[in-house]
């Protein structure tokens, strides 16, 4: 083997350690239980740094209990399979951790926490995931500047996190939240549920000013109407706790017309 | 010395017992002629105390609230007299006792914007600090002892007035050995703008504290005062047994805020009252996490048309902890009005109770009161009760009590904990949240001490 033959096997394996390390989240034969009832069985799903994500498919096939699963949640146990972030898995990782590794989860459902103000709370999960106290101007400029993004009036950082929040203002704080924190992998779980069109513009617009390079984002929905406005890369459907097929935008398209029975029957066949 | 100090309690230091002169150990007649002495009283406040002594012997331990068994009036020393000569700069106070305030952060916060500190050490104010302006505006603001001798006639006509020794038996004790406290004066049309402070501190062993407060807001004054308490762990029980006496006069505002942070030895037995008159406002601001037992009922008698009362209190019980603290509200005239809110967390088998009495009178007609009881309870173990007591002799009033009992949620840890908080930063933050209504109306820095001090409480016991 000559020198010459030698490095260029050197920059092949570089190249190879490179696209391996393209990935941001890899998801490995992943089986969970949710108080000994099976959800998922064998999710296979592979995240690439930098790109958009649609995850779809009918009610109840798992879709949430992935994202929970990513999150952490006590609830659901991963009995077989494993969750690579950055090439760590983080499969017994708490759900603090991951937040702090840049993992951020919108919820469908967010909880209220009366007597916190948003702006209190953005501050304290800032300064968390900065590692350090932010100075109270700066924080007041990126908050006023986040906000306007995001069409978010004036005030709402003064209100009660989530504490008698209409649909549409939980999903903004959400995404708000998101915004702020500049995650590395973002799940929005059903973040066009409960919006009316305007209000799923204004989030959709949101997504969009806020995704960057650096930055994954998984959209998990059931239809395909937040599609319109934010265009993934690709999608992925589930079904039955696995992932049975994915596409590009014209699989979008197919669902819209046809409805996931259709798929059913593809998935039969498989 | 250090083994004695026990552990998670952040304020747990001491000085050497460095005391110029104690009573011996116990009560009686003797002992409180000799405090009188030492002290150089007028003939009028000697007979006050003894006849408060007579009062207390004959009256019974209260049987109705929390277990004070423990509490034994033998082994309590009375009369503790740090230091010779009040201070009138910090430079002129003893070293050591000067470390003590330094470690509570008394010196920044008077930098930053205390006017006036009386800092109660031991049985006896050492110093004292009023600003020129509100001297310039007439306000008295000086330790209770000193006002014995420069302001004889006003303390006399109102002391024992709001709360006489017959009241109860920690009254009378209090009326029969007090030491310290302040006395406070503000004249007709006087605004305090900036709130008056006292640190209030135990030291000795066993070593009471009894001191006396006096505050008279005349007519269409404010004034916000503030006390907060810190003291060291110690093996064995000591007695806190405080009055406070308030008259608030027509149109006035008064709004008095306490932190509360006794060692977990410290019987902490205090009667808080204020009559309130015409158009007044009266606000009680209370913030309960330390001692063993709590009984704190601050009460305000609404004796003036208009006049309005507020009763905003935390209680934080912790392990061995019995926290039994409410209010009372009377209304004798026509128009008043009350509310009454409560907060309380019990963890780690603590033990809250609310009680509380409102009163509305035969004349009271129109009268308005609201009571609002709220618990977060963090465990199984803890417990929390609740003691609401109405007596309505008028019909056209309103009356309404809420009620409820909570634990933090599976789903709003878990949210939490997604953003990035561990499971202490995250159940700090659930219970913020739950006293905010309250905390929000303490000072800044209190506001912020004491979200601190409960945090230090959960990291006692969780993870």
């Amino acid at each position: 083997m000559t020198c010459k033959m030698y490095s260029n096997m050197i920059i092949f394996i570089k190249i190879q350690r490179y696209i391996k390390e393209a990935d941001l989240l890899s998801i490995e034969d992943l089986y969970v239980e949710v108080e000994g009832k099976e959800v998922l069985n064998g999710v296979n799903l592979r995240i690439e740094r930098g790109r958009i994500y649609a995850l779809m498919g009918p009610n109840g096939t798992g879709k949430s209990t992935l994202a929970y699963t990513i999150m952490g949640h006590p609830k659901y146990k991963i009995t077989k399979g494993r969750i690579l972030f950055n090439d760590r898995d983080i499969s017994s990782l708490s759900p603090t951790e991951r937040a702090r590794l840049g993992i951020f989860l919108a919820f469908q459902y967010p909880v209220g926490i009366p007597g916190v103000t948003v702006a209190s709370f953005l501050k304290t999960i800032l300064n968390i995931r900065k590692g350090e106290n932010m100075p109270l101007v700066k924080f007041r400029n990126t908050l006023k500047e986040k906000m306007s993004l995001l069409e978010i009036e004036e005030g709402f950082e003064r209100r009660y996190l989530n504490d008698g929040f209409s649909g549409g203002e939980k999903k903004k704080s959400e995404i708000l939240q998101m915004a702020m924190l500049e995650p590395e992998l973002v799940i929005l779980d059903e973040i066009d549920s409960g919006l009316d069109i305007d209000a799923l513009k204004i989030v959709s617009k949101g997504i969009e000013k806020t995704f960057n390079s650096n930055m994954s984002i998984i959209i998990i929905t059931h239809y395909q109407r937040v599609l319109n406005y934010i265009k993934p890369d690709s999608i992925f459907v589930m079904m039955d706790g696995r992932i049975i097929t994915s596409g590009g935008d014209e699989l979008a398209a197919i669902l819209e017309e046809r409805g996931y029975e259709w798929l059913e029957g593809v998935a039969n066949v498989k | 010395m250090s083994n004695e100090i026990s552990t998670n309690y952040r304020y747990g230091f001491r000085d050497p017992e460095d005391y110029v002169f104690k009573t011996k150990k116990g009560l009686s007649k003797e002992v409180i002629e000799e405090i009188s002495w030492m002290k150089m009283e007028p003939e009028w406040m000697r007979v006050f105390r003894l006849k408060a002594y007579e009062i207390f012997i004959s009256k019974p331990m209260p049987s109705w609230g929390p277990n004070l068994s423990g509490l034994d009036f033998d082994e309590i020393y009375y009369y503790i007299k740090p230091v010779e000569k009040e201070g009138h700069s910090w430079e002129d106070i003893p070293s050591y006792i000067r470390n003590t305030f330094e470690k509570l952060g008394i010196p920044e916060a008077e930098k930053k914007y205390l006017a006036g500190v009386s800092a109660q050490y031991e049985s006896e104010s050492v110093y004292h600090n009023l600003k020129k302006q509100w001297e310039k505006q007439g306000v008295i603001f000086v330790d209770t002892d000193t006002a014995i001798r420069e302001y004889p006639d006003l303390v006399r006509e109102y002391i024992g007035t709001v709360v006489p020794p017959q009241d109860n038996k920690f009254a009378a004790l209090n009326s029969a050995v007090w030491s310290g406290g302040s006395f406070i004066y503000v004249p007709k049309g006087v605004y305090v703008d900036i709130p008056l402070q006292a640190y209030f501190r135990i030291n000795a062993q066993n070593a009471g504290q009894f001191e006396r407060t006096l505050i008279i807001a005349d007519e269409g004054s404010y004034l916000h005062y503030i006390e907060g308490c810190t003291a060291p762990i110690y093996s064995s029980s000591s007695l806190h047994s405080a009055v406070v006496e308030i008259i608030v006069k027509k149109g006035a505002r008064v709004r008095y805020s306490t932190v509360q942070n006794w060692s977990n030895n410290v019987y902490n037995l205090v009667t808080k009252r204020a009559f309130a008159y015409e158009d007044s406002i009266m606000e009680w601001v209370d913030g309960n996490l330390g001692s063993k037992v709590s009984m704190k009922y601050p009460s305000v008698y609404l004796y003036g048309k208009g006049a309005r009362a507020e009763l905003l209190s935390i209680a934080f019980a912790g392990k061995g902890q019995h926290q039994d603290v409410g209010g009372k509200v009377l209304h004798f005239v026509p128009y008043t009005s009350s509310n009454i809110v409560s907060k309380s967390i019990s963890k780690d088998s603590g033990h809250n109770s609310y009680r509380g009495l409102v009163y509305i009178g035969p004349e009271a007609e129109g009268s308005r009161c609201s009571v609002r009881c709220d618990t977060l309870i963090l465990d199984e173990y803890s417990r929390s009760d609740t003691y609401p007591y109405m007596k309505v002799r008028n019909r056209n009033v309103s009356l309404s009590h809420e009620a409820s009992v909570s634990k933090i949620g599976e789903e709003q840890l878990f949210y939490l904990r997604s953003r990035g908080l561990d499971e202490i930063e995250a159940n700090a933050m659930v219970i913020r949240g739950f006293i905010e209504p309250i905390t929000k109306e303490f000072p800044m820095e209190y506001a912020v001490e004491l979200n601190r001090l409960i945090k230090i409480q959960l990291e006692g016991t969780i993870g």
